[in-house]
């Protein structure tokens, strides 16, 4: 199962990066929402896959799977959350102002002093 | 929580309340509800004073950081309790001048009193702290607000230049000081200034010693104005003349010297030690006093006076240092300068500050500093006059004043580095005498110009502003009880002997230990010694050179001002910020693909590099969890949702196509034993494509026609790269454990120490709370930056419109 | 644009009340059940959201008439207070504090400070949330 998702990882940063990449702002946003994905399931994958019960004490389990990395994953969504919200009204008011959401166009000459 | 902790933080406090009494009751001036904190801290630190005087020090920990070693301990001993004697006392009386001086009508008195109660419990804690970490966290905030204060009037050029001076020289003092705590912990594993003076002996010889010494002696020399970072000082009289008053002359910079006394006995067993402090002191000595007589401005000369009676009190802390040295029966013979030390940093802060407030008086009554234009003023302002004299003629170092007793003091001191038996100094000792004796002659001769520029000559109403008159009484009292305690310190100076005393002890605390009492007595006369020949001889050169001024002159205007330290620092700042602009306009293409593009190359080059060289990449096949088949499935559902976001044109596809990638992952976490992962992701996956709608709903489609085939194959190179380094790093970091994982602590210690069950929700609120503190804040940031781009731009558009 | 959507705003009626008791009940469950702070808020938000989609953000600001910003300020409060309060008691920052008490009826009870830390997540999250989508919809 790590080697498969290991594999899925590979193939979610790609796409991530691939979309991050591209011109359009809009792709960018997509792609960080992705590479957010791929950031949260590495994490998980690193600490191991079904090593026991889920971390609740009262599973009574002989095993539990490491608690850490989900806690770090649990604090990651949230924040890419919020950092997606952001990217998105920055897309907007820029989209609103300039007119368009092409990166290129963007490069603004001014503020280069 | 102590009395003691309360005493630091209660500047703080009340800064809380200040804009609001401010705003509430604004027919007060708002000084009025500083001053009873300064008074009431005083007389709180002289209940200390009976049971410092017989020898006892008080402290109080309050744990903050054990872990670290980090815990706000405050201790009062001798030093710690002059200075903060020394910060209430001369604060109160800061206040109370500040309400005559600053108009309630004009100036925003809100702001002005919240830093300097900033300042002031900033310093209290340098003073009181017994641990490095939270010193230097005072330190910081004191410059911090120092920078406030010199900006007050943010609307000058000026101002606003010397705030930002001061501020580089002395946070870039305050990082290296912090490194030298950093270099002192590594040698003796605590943070505890007493700890660490306890190790003294053991540091000395540790290589790291010379670095920490030198670390350490930065923060200080840039604090306490000592050459060649004196500079900042001067420009630092753009503030209000009650802030020169208080932080520029009698607490914030002699915070340096502080830190010098305070460590003495961890570093002056090493000879460097005992040559900086006293080299550099004895420079800035002569340095300042020199540069004081060129100046114009009232102020200007104030400042460089400070510099010197700084660097005054600096060469004697250094030169005492080498007492350490000795057994304690030959000891006495060098302490003379420790003790004059500590005198002069009493006498000074009486003197230095009531003429401060004398400058700030003659500004405010007449509109300028400039002695070119002042004069006469004698029989208008009798009063100040008065002040002015007894504060210069305490500064010159005369008779009957507290200035010449810690002048002679200070001569003697000088001339006994000569017969310190080592670090070369029975041969270079004799520099310092010599050195000492032009300095006071300078010193001499720039008191006499304060008094005598100003106060007599020619009466030229003509050049001033307004009409010149006697100032209020209420700005007069705290000169005068001022004035009045050099009068009374220079005619019985052992009132204040049994405080010197202690302080000596907290310096010289090996001494102490050997069993020595530090048992100073002052004289007015000692016979004819060689101190009492150099004092005549300084005030008959002084008055010569006073009445020969036109004609020697001149020798200031050889140093071409393109040469001078300020116009190094001004072209050095210059020159860095030029260097750094076209360093960053190199590689800032102001295109993000560039940017992501050195990211990605970069994470793609170190990580497959490192995992070629370190040979890292291993495959562990044997270890691994069996796959089933809903999971294979949600495996290419992920898989090919995310490969499709690339090739559709419309945004609504896209976006629904990374929620059905989201949703997906969150059955993954339900899989993997997650059920709060699981929760979390789908409510947030609902609410993300929510906002994902809204926010679409304004945007173009998404456009890929522009794009060209080279511009795609590099993208999808870079992206495969990426894909492949973290796949073999996914599975290589499966494969490989380097350490025991940490988890079974929390499986261990959930229920015994958290009393939870849910062991990734009791690290989240309890073991790694500080995490989760700093992600909701990070959190409301990103609110409030969505809620400001758009409202903000919108009201914008209206008043416009 | 205001649509009559009968059925969404009569099942929103009904549903709302179930969310938002099933996220306070989420919210403290999450010290020994999954659940918690970030979920409860998270979950409560959801609900707020599902009231936006059927009426609209004006019938939204009546029926709840708070600042949003307001809330994740006083959420960041309650936080930091609590991390703060240990200072109080000579022990470290954020040092949690727990013990059980056992009243009539309900049976074993456990009480934590680190409630009142989840509650300040609790309310940022939900102040967060309601504080973007609010914006953005306003700014139409």
């Amino acid at each position: 199962m790590e080697i498969l998702m290991s594999l899925l990882i590979g193939v979610i940063f790609m796409s991530a990066t691939y979309l991050m990449l591209s011109k359009s702002l809009l792709r960018i946003i997509v792609g960080t929402g992705l590479l957010s994905h791929g950031v949260h399931l590495l994490l998980l994958t690193m600490g191991g896959l079904k090593r026991g019960a889920a971390p609740l004490l009262g599973q009574q389990a002989e095993a539990y799977t490491d608690p850490l990395p989900q806690a770090l994953i649990l604090t990651a969504i949230v924040i890419s959350f919020g950092i997606t919200a952001l990217f998105l009204v920055v897309a907007y008011r820029s989209y609103q102002e300039l007119g368009t959401d092409n990166m290129e166009l963007m490069r603004g000459k001014e503020g280069n002093e | 929580m102590s009395l003691l902790h309360l005493a630091i933080i209660a500047p703080f406090i009340l800064a809380i309340f200040v804009p609001s009494l401010h705003k509430a009751l604004p027919k007060i001036h708002t000084g009025w509800f500083l001053l009873p904190l300064p008074i009431v801290l005083f007389s709180y630190f002289l209940s200390f004073l009976p049971q410092i005087i017989r020898g006892e020090t008080t402290m109080e920990t309050l744990n903050w950081i054990p872990s670290l070693g980090i815990n706000f301990s405050a201790r009062v001993d001798g030093l710690g309790l002059l200075f903060s004697l020394l910060i209430t006392g001369i604060g109160a009386l800061v206040v109370l001048y500040s309400i005559y001086y600053l108009s309630k009508e004009k100036e925003k008195l809100n702001q002005f009193y919240v830093y300097l109660l900033l300042f002031m419990g900033a310093m209290l804690g340098v003073v009181l702290s017994d641990n490095m970490v939270v010193l230097y966290g005072f330190w910081e905030l004191t410059s911090f607000s120092s920078f406030l204060l010199i900006g007050y009037w943010n609307h000058r050029e000026r101002s606003r230049y010397g705030a930002q001076k001061s501020m580089l020289i002395t946070v870039f003092g305050g990082l290296s000081m912090l490194g030298g705590m950093i270099l002192l912990y590594l040698m003796t594993g605590t943070f505890s200034i007493s700890e660490t003076i306890a190790m003294a002996a053991t540091i000395y010889g540790h290589e790291l010693f010379i670095p920490a010494l030198i670390c350490i002696l930065l923060g200080a020399f840039t604090k306490s104005a000592q050459f060649p970072f004196h500079i900042w000082l001067p420009d630092a009289m753009e503030a209000p003349t009650p802030v020169s008053a208080y932080l520029h002359s009698a607490t914030m910079v002699k915070a340096g010297i502080y830190l010098v006394a305070r460590l003495t006995p961890v570093f002056a067993l090493s000879g460097l030690w005992v040559w900086l402090v006293a080299g550099f002191g004895i420079l800035t000595l002569f340095w300042g006093s020199f540069s004081a007589v060129k100046h114009n401005d009232l102020k200007g000369i104030l400042a460089y006076s400070t510099i010197s009676q700084l660097g005054l009190i600096m060469s004697l802390l250094g030169l005492g240092a080498a007492a350490i040295h000795y057994p304690a029966v030959e000891a006495g013979f060098y302490t003379v300068a420790v003790s004059a030390a500590v005198f002069h940093l009493i006498n000074h802060a009486t003197f230095k500050g009531s003429l401060f407030m004398m400058v700030g008086i003659v500004d405010h009554e007449t509109g300028t500093r400039d002695i070119r234009k002042l004069g006469g003023l004698m029989s208008i302002m009798p009063i100040t006059f008065t002040i002015a004299v007894i504060g210069s003629f305490s500064m010159a170092g005369l008779p009957p004043f507290n200035g010449f007793l810690s002048k002679e003091m200070f001569f003697t001191g000088m001339i006994r580095a000569q017969e310190i038996g080592f670090f070369n100094m029975e041969t270079l000792g004799l520099i310092f005498p010599i050195v000492a004796w032009v300095a006071s002659v300078f010193t001499f001769l720039y008191s006499m110009i304060i008094v005598f520029k100003t106060f007599t000559g020619k009466y030229q109403p003509e050049k001033l502003e307004v009409k010149p008159h006697e100032a209020p009484l209420g700005m007069l009292i705290s000169p005068i009880i001022l004035v009045s305690l050099v009068v009374v310190i220079g005619l019985f100076p052992n009132i204040v002997a049994p405080l010197i005393n202690s302080v000596m002890a907290s310096i010289l605390p090996s001494l102490v230990a050997e069993g020595m009492k530090f048992d100073v007595h002052i004289y007015h006369w000692h016979g004819f010694t060689p101190e009492l020949f150099m004092t005549i001889g300084v005030i008959v050169v002084g008055i010569l050179l006073y009445k020969f001024m036109p004609r020697w002159t001149g020798i200031y205007n050889r140093m071409p001002e393109k040469f001078s330290l300020n116009s190094a620092y001004d072209n050095g700042l210059a020159g860095i910020q030029k260097g750094a602009n076209r360093f960053t306009n190199a590689y800032m293409t102001n295109s993000i693909r560039t940017y992501l593009l050195y990211i990605f190359t970069f994470l793609i080059l170190s990580l497959g590099t490192t995992l070629i060289v370190k040979n890292a990449f291993v495959l562990d096949t044997a270890n691994v969890a069996n796959i089933h088949a809903f999971e294979l499935v949600l495996v290419i559902i992920i898989a090919i949702g995310s490969v499709s976001i690339l090739f559709v044109k419309s945004r609504m596809t896209s976006i629904i196509l990374l929620g059905s990638v989201g949703y997906a992952v969150s059955l993954f976490y339900a899989i993997f034993r997650a059920p709060d992962l699981a929760l979390t992701q789908l409510v947030i996956e609902t609410v993300s494509v929510a906002l994902f709608l809204l926010a679409f709903y304004h945007l173009p489609k998404v456009n890929k026609n522009e794009e060209h085939m080279r511009f795609k194959m590099g993208n999808a190179v870079i992206s495969i790269g990426v894909g492949v380094v973290v796949s073999l790093i996914a599975l290589s970091a499966h494969s490989s454990k380097a350490f025991d994982s940490i988890s079974q602590y929390y499986i261990e210690n959930t229920y015994k120490k958290a009393g939870g069950e849910n062991m990734v929700n009791v690290i989240l609120v309890d073991f790694r709370g500080f995490d989760t503190l700093f992600e909701i804040a990070v959190l409301a940031i990103a609110a409030l930056g969505i809620f400001s781009l758009i409202k903000l731009r919108l009201t914008r558009g209206k008043e416009q419109g | 644009m205001k649509t009559n959507n009968v059925i969404l705003e009569t099942a929103t009626k009904v549903i709302l009340f179930i969310i938002l008791l099933f996220s306070v009940y989420m919210f403290f469950a999450g010290h020994y059940e999954p659940g918690g702070g970030f979920i409860g808020g998270l979950m409560a938000s959801g609900a707020i959201v599902l009231l936006l989609i059927a009426y609209d953000l004006k019938t939204v600001r009546k029926i709840l008439p708070f600042d949003f910003k307001k809330v994740t300020a006083l959420g960041l409060l309650f936080a930091a207070g609590t991390a703060a309060g240990g200072l109080f008691f000579d022990k470290p920052l954020l040092t949690h504090w727990f013990t059980y008490v056992y009243p009539p009826i309900l049976g074993k009870m456990s009480l934590h400070t680190a409630v009142i830390f989840d509650t300040g997540v609790f309310l940022v999250v939900v102040g967060v949330t309601m504080t973007i989508i609010q914006t953005i919809g306003e700014s139409e």
